[in-house]
C-alpha cells in the first residue's frame, strides 16, 4: 500500500466539507456572535464588542427563570431515573423466563416520537371542564382532590415535566445497565454464594463496583442530557414556555433566536456559552468524583 | 441455618423474592405500556362518548374509525406524513454516502494529514448541538433556504459518531483482503462497493435504523426553520394540531394522529429490535 494516496481527501471531502460548514465554522461563530453589542439581524451589523450580552442574559427574568427550571429538573430526574434503572435492571437481571418480553416493553418508549407521545401525558394529567382525567381520578380513590397538574401550580408542573422525563430517559439507562450487569463474570457470584455472602452484600460488594464505571458513565451522559433539556417541555407545556414558567436554558436559547421574541442571535449565542459552560464543569466536578469513587477493573482498559 | 429465618425454607424463600421480582416488573411495565394503550384505545372512542365520560373509561363500547378519518382530513396530517418521510429518506441516504465514503478513507487510504483530520473530527464529538445551531439558523436564513427541504437537510447529513463507528468496523475487515484486491487490481472504489460494504452490512443497517428513528422524531432544527404549514414534519404538525387542529373537545381525534405519527418507528422496532437495541448500546444517547 502506499504511504501517501491524495485520493483519500477525495473520500473524506463531502463529509468533511459539511463538517466545515455546520459544525466547525459555527462553533466558532457562535463565540463572536456572544461578543458583538447590539447585532442587527437585518442589516447583520453591530456596534461595538464586550460583555454587554452576557450581562442582559445574566439579569434576564426569563433566564433565570430558566435557569431555575433546568436546575430542578437535572436534581430530580438524573439521581431518581438512575436508581430507578438500577432497580429495574437487577430485577431483570435476576430472572430468565420473559426477561425479553420485559426489556421490549422497557425500551419502546426511546423509539417514540418525545413531542406526539408528550400529548397523552398531557391527556392523562389534566383536569378540563368535562373530565378529571385519569390521573386525578385514581388520586381520588384515595381521597386527594383534584389538581390542574398542567396548568396548575409550579410544584405539580415540575411535577409532570419530571415524571414524563423520566419516563423518557430511563429505556437508555436500563438497556446500558442490564447490558453492565450481563457481563459481571458468573465466577464472582459462585464464590459469593458458596462463602455464604447474603444478597444485599454480594450486590453492594461485587455487583455495584463491577457495574459503576456503567453507572458513572450514565451519571454524566444523565446531567449532560438533562441540563439541555426542551423538548419534553414543549410535548408537555406547549410552544410557549414563558408564559408557562417552564422554560428551560436550551428553551430559552431558542426563543432568543426565533419565534414571538426572536431575532437576538448575540443573546442566543451568550445564553449557549453559559450552559456549555455550566456543563463542562458538571462534567469536570463528575469527573473528579468518579476518579476516587469508581472501581476500574483491570486498571488500563476501565 | 439462623433460626429466625428458618420460618421459610430457603427454596420457598427464593420463590417468594421471585414472585415478588416478577409483580415488580410486571408494574413497571404496565407503566410504560399505559400511555400507549391510552393512545391507541382513546383514538377508537367517539368524541360524543369521550366527553360524556367524566371520569375516562379503559375501555371502549362501540369503536369507530371516524377519528383516523379526521386526522387526515380535518388537519394536514398526511401532509406531514409525506414531508417527515421524504426528509427521512434523503437525509439518511445522503448521511450513509458521506459515512461510508468518509469511514473508508480514514480506514483503508493512506494520505497525508489523515490522523490529523481524524482527531479533529473525534474532539467534535463532544460538541453540543445548540452550540452550532444558532449560527446554521443565519447561514440557512440568509442562504434563502428557509422553509425548503434543503434547508431541512443540509445541516442533518453529517454525523461525526457514524463516521467514527463505521471506521472501527471497516478498520476489523482484514488487511490481507485488502492486498490481494490490489494484487487483482480492484480499484479502490470497487473494493468498497465489493468487499467492504457486504462484510460491515450488520453496523451499516444499524446506522441507518438509527438515523432513520432520530429523523422521524427531530423537533428543534424543523421548528426553527419552517413556519409555513406545507412544510412541517411530524413533530412540529403535533403541536399545530394540539393547539388548533380539532378544536380542544376532540381528543380522540388527536390520539389518533398520535398513534398515526407514532406506529411507524413502533413497527420498525419491533422487527429490527436486537439491531436497534444494540446499536443504541453502543452510542445512542436519549436523555
Amino acid at each position: 500500500m502506499e504511504k501517501n494516496n491524495p485520493k483519500g481527501w477525495l473520500y473524506i471531502l463531502p463529509a468533511a466539507l459539511f463538517l466545515g460548514v455546520f459544525m466547525v465554522y459555527p462553533l466558532i461563530d457562535v463565540f463572536i456572535y456572544s461578543f458583538e453589542e447590539g447585532f442587527n439581524f437585518a442589516s447583520q451589523s453591530f456596534f461595538g464588542v464586550g460583555l454587554y450580552n452576557y450581562a442582559y442574559v445574566l439579569s434576564d427574568p426569563y433566564f433565570l427563570q430558566a435557569l431555575k427550571n433546568t436546575f430542578i429538573l437535572v436534581l430530580i430526574t438524573v439521581p431518581l431515573s438512575t436508581v430507578l434503572a438500577l432497580v429495574i435492571s437487577v430485577a431483570l437481571n435476576s430472572i430468565k423466563a420473559l426477561r425479553k418480553l420485559f426489556q421490549t416493553i422497557y425500551f419502546l418508549p426511546y423509539v417514540t416520537n418525545t413531542l406526539a407521545v408528550g400529548l397523552v401525558f398531557v391527556i392523562l394529567f389534566s383536569k378540563t371542564d368535562t373530565s378529571v382525567g385519569l390521573v386525578n381520578a385514581f388520586l381520588g380513590a384515595f381521597g386527594i382532590d383534584p389538581i390542574d397538574f398542567i396548568h396548575g401550580p409550579y410544584a405539580m408542573k415540575m411535577l409532570v415535566l419530571s415524571v414524563y422525563t423520566i419516563w423518557v430517559v430511563l429505556p437508555f439507562k436500563i438497556l446500558i445497565l442490564t447490558g453492565a450487569l450481563a457481563s459481571v463474570p458468573q465466577d464472582y457470584y459462585n464464590a459469593a454464594m458458596i462463602d455464604g455472602t447474603s444478597r444485599w452484600r454480594t450486590f453492594y460488594r461485587i455487583t455495584l463496583p463491577m457495574i459503576s464505571p456503567m453507572v458513572f458513565y450514565l451519571i454524566i451522559t444523565g446531567f449532560i442530557g438533562a441540563f439541555k433539556a426542551y423538548s419534553d417541555a414543549v410535548a408537555i407545556f406547549g410552544t410557549n414556555l414563558n408564559v408557562a414558567e417552564m422554560n428551560t436554558i436550551v428553551g430559552y436559547i431558542y426563543d432568543m433566536l426565533y419565534g414571538d421574541s426572536g431575532g437576538y442571535p448575540s443573546y442566543a449565542s451568550a445564553a449557549a456559552i453559559i450552559l456549555f459552560v455550566i456543563v463542562l464543569t458538571i462534567t469536570c466536578v463528575n469527573l473528579y468524583v468518579s476518579k476516587r469513587k469508581v472501581h476500574y477493573a483491570g486498571g488500563q482498559n476501565g | 441455618m439462623d433460626k429466625k429465618k428458618a420460618l421459610l425454607s430457603p427454596a420457598a424463600r427464593g420463590r417468594a423474592v421471585k414472585g415478588l421480582v416478577y409483580a415488580f416488573l410486571a408494574v413497571w411495565a404496565v407503566i410504560v405500556l399505559f400511555p400507549f394503550y391510552y393512545m391507541i384505545m382513546t383514538s377508537f372512542k367517539s368524541a360524543g362518548e369521550y366527553n360524556s365520560e367524566a371520569v375516562p373509561s379503559l375501555v371502549v363500547t362501540s369503536p369507530t374509525f371516524e377519528n383516523f378519518f379526521s386526522a387526515f382530513t380535518t388537519v394536514s396530517l398526511g401532509k406531514y406524513l409525506l414531508n417527515t418521510l421524504v426528509f427521512t429518506v434523503v437525509t439518511t441516504a445522503i448521511m450513509l454516502l458521506f459515512t461510508v465514503l468518509a469511514a473508508y478513507g480514514f480506514s483503508r487510504i493512506r494520505f497525508k494529514g489523515r490522523d490529523l483530520v481524524f482527531t479533529v473530527l473525534l474532539a467534535l464529538m463532544m460538541i453540543p448541538t445548540e452550540l452550532v445551531v444558532i449560527t446554521n439558523f443565519v447561514t440557512i436564513t440568509n442562504l434563502e433556504l428557509r422553509n425548503t427541504f434543503m434547508g431541512l437537510i443540509l445541516p442533518s447529513v453529517t454525523s461525526v459518531f457514524y463516521i467514527y463507528l463505521l471506521k472501527e468496523n471497516f478498520s476489523q475487515v482484514p488487511n490481507e483482503l485488502y492486498y490481494a484486491a490490489k494484487v487483482d487490481g480492484t480499484k479502490d472504489l470497487a473494493y468498497l462497493f465489493k468487499v467492504m460494504i457486504p462484510i460491515c452490512k450488520p453496523t451499516i443497517i444499524t446506522v441507518t435504523i438509527l438515523k432513520v428513528i432520530e429523523c422521524w422524531n427531530l423537533y428543534v432544527w424543523p421548528r426553527l426553520i419552517t413556519d409555513r404549514e406545507d412544510m412541517y414534519l411530524v413533530s412540529i404538525g403535533i403541536q399545530i394540531i394540539r393547539e388548533s387542529g380539532f378544536g380542544r373537545e376532540n381528543i380522540p381525534a388527536m390520539m389518533a394522529a398520535v398513534t398515526v405519527i407514532s406506529l411507524p418507528l413502533i413497527i420498525l422496532f419491533l422487527v429490527f429490535r436486537d439491531k436497534i437495541m444494540a446499536g443504541v448500546a453502543r452510542g445512542g444517547t436519549k436523555g
